[in-house]
């Protein structure tokens, strides 16, 4: 096992002439919250997808997991976890369809998938929904099941692409919860967010600017280098220029 | 300028929206705010005419409109929650059949799109459909102004956008507001709404409080300290076992309790002291409007 969950250097990509991520490195650690924050445009989608082992580099190096992004692409793919806004899970399922159908696609014994999706229906209380289809679920619980749904078969890093976006406050609250408690269990999350008090609850933060990473450290950090309260104004004061 | 009057609408059956009140005045910039699911895209609908209510009454200018949806039409910018202009014709094109539909020309009013025209004008002959997310936005914006309507109506206009470009828009809205527009803007992003002159936080169909931002932030009935410790998860399980989950909410690097009568900064105090957290700061805070519709959540029973 890798003792670094992603290691980028020099990790680069062009489209024709444009270079919309443009050699960036850095390291994330095993269990760390990693934050991967910038303007819309700035490149975070485009370094993601290298990440997770869908878009092939120009050049540069990156392992994620411990897997290189150009040789073992698929060995990425099965040892992580992704959960967006956009896409989930399937409306037209049940959530324990949805769970059956994601950990089969993992490879998981039936028994496994039988215990573990039990555990999650108790513990996010929707056992009322088990047998509901996903489209009638109350959005705040059709994230968090989301989110369990992509860590379901423990990937060592789970990417998170906006994954609070237009949830109620207090399901926020609830959703970087089972983030920490992922992370207290050894899984990387790896997150994008347009909330900037989200920026606060990662351990270390990126700002991505036209396709380069301008800044990384702890928020504590950020705040004092660039003289900033908040991240909200850190984010302004570079993404802004 | 607007009134909703007992408002309900129901889709096969679900309810949508419930009773809904409220009164928006010439010239506000008057801000729904709740998540999604929360019933802001059917008020804004029936607003525009889009769909008609179940029961009670909204009123466009003193107009009906349901009776009057004609004249309606004709006096509100509406731009909705997704990308709905011709992605197959050019910026140009874009504008100029808006401009059209209304029986007028761009040159008319010019002046009222100008500042936002002018950031996407350098890419007028380029289709709508490859614009980037921000110019689409710019561009939707213009195309809803441009029969200089009395009311915008903008549903989510700042969804999945970041900050920087969230600050732009409001920078405009609050221009379009100085010209005497009368703007509805619905968003799921809290710290918008102190940008509003009036909000009305709504949850599952239910409107939970209408005010002045701070008039909400006001009205808020409990005291409310900031803790702030490096560890601060840990910091959080211990503030949550001790006072209840509904009264401990995490802010960015700060925990946010509120305290009841009898309990005071000492009670934070001591609790720390126990548990090894001598070095927290605390301090008494200012509600935000996200502290109060959460507060306003975990009272609103049965909602």
């Amino acid at each position: 096992m890798a003792s670094k969950a992603i290691v980028a250097n020099q990790l680069t990509k062009k489209f024709g002439s444009f270079t919309a991520v443009d050699r960036i490195s850095f390291e994330v650690d095993k269990g760390e919250i990693f934050g991967f924050l910038g303007a819309n445009g700035a490149g975070k989608t485009t370094a993601m997808k290298m990440l997770t082992g869908l878009l092939m580099p120009t050049s540069g190096e990156a392992t994620v997991a411990g897997f290189d992004v150009y040789k073992e692409p698929e060995k990425i793919k099965k040892n992580i976890g992704y959960m967006s806004q956009k896409f989930s899970l399937y409306n037209d399922l049940t959530p324990l369809e949805n769970i059956e159908l994601f950990g089969g696609i993992y490879g998981m014994s039936k028994r496994a998938i039988r215990e573990k999706s039990e555990l999650i229906i108790s513990k996010l209380d929707i056992s009322e929904y088990a047998n509901k289809l996903v489209a009638d679920l109350p959005l705040g619980f059709k994230q968090k099941l989301s989110f369990s749904v992509a860590i379901f078969h423990d990937p060592e890093i789970v990417f998170l692409d906006e994954p609070t976006g237009g949830v109620d406050p207090i399901t926020r609250r609830q959703f970087w919860e089972m983030i920490y408690e992922a992370a207290d269990n050894g899984i990387t999350p790896f997150v994008t967010t347009h909330y900037m008090d989200e920026a606060e609850y990662c351990k270390r933060v990126s700002i991505m600017v036209d396709g380069e990473i301008m800044a990384l450290d702890t928020p504590a950090g950020l705040k004092k280098t660039f003289e900033c309260d908040s991240m909200d104004e850190v984010f302004l004061k570079l993404a802004r220029g | 300028m607007i009134e909703f009057s007992h408002i309900n609408k129901s889709y096969d059956g679900v309810m949508a929206v419930s009773d809904i009140n409220f009164r928006v005045g010439e010239g506000e910039l008057f801000g729904l705010i709740g998540p999604d699911g929360a019933g802001k895209s059917t008020i804004f609908r029936m607003l525009t005419t889009l769909i008609l209510p179940d029961t009670g009454t909204i009123t466009f200018a003193d107009k009906d409109v349901v009776k009057d949806y004609l004249y309606v039409r004709s006096n509100v910018g509406y731009m909705p929650g997704t990308f709905s202009l011709y992605p197959d014709l050019t910026v140009e094109e874009n504008l100029d059949f808006f401009a059209t539909l209304f029986n007028t020309t761009v040159k008319e009013n010019y002046d009222l799109i100008k500042d936002i025209y002018v950031q996407i004008e350098p890419f007028r002959n380029r289709r709508a459909g490859d614009l980037s997310g921000g110019m689409k936005q710019k561009l939707a914006l213009c195309c809803a102004l441009i029969h200089k309507p009395q009311v915008l109506v903008l549903d989510e206009p700042t969804t999945g956008v970041d900050a920087v470009s969230r600050k732009e828009f409001w920078d405009m809205l609050k221009r379009l507001k100085a010209g005497g527009l009368t703007i509805l803007v619905s968003t799921a992003y809290m710290d918008e709404a102190t940008l509003c002159d009036k909000i009305a936080l709504i949850q599952s169909g239910h409107i939970l409080g209408i005010n002045t931002p701070q008039g909400i932030t006001d009205s808020f009935d409990k005291q409310l300290f900031t803790v702030k410790h490096p560890a601060q998860y840990q910091l959080l399980q211990i503030l949550q076992v001790h006072f209840g989950e509904s009264r401990v909410q995490p802010f960015g690097d700060t925990v946010h309790v509120s305290l009841v009568q009898g309990e005071s900064e000492a009670t934070i105090r001591e609790l720390l002291n126990i548990e090894g957290f001598e070095d927290a700061t605390i301090a008494e805070a200012t509600p935000t409007v996200e502290d109060c519709f959460m507060d306003l959540m975990l009272n609103a029973d049965g909602i």
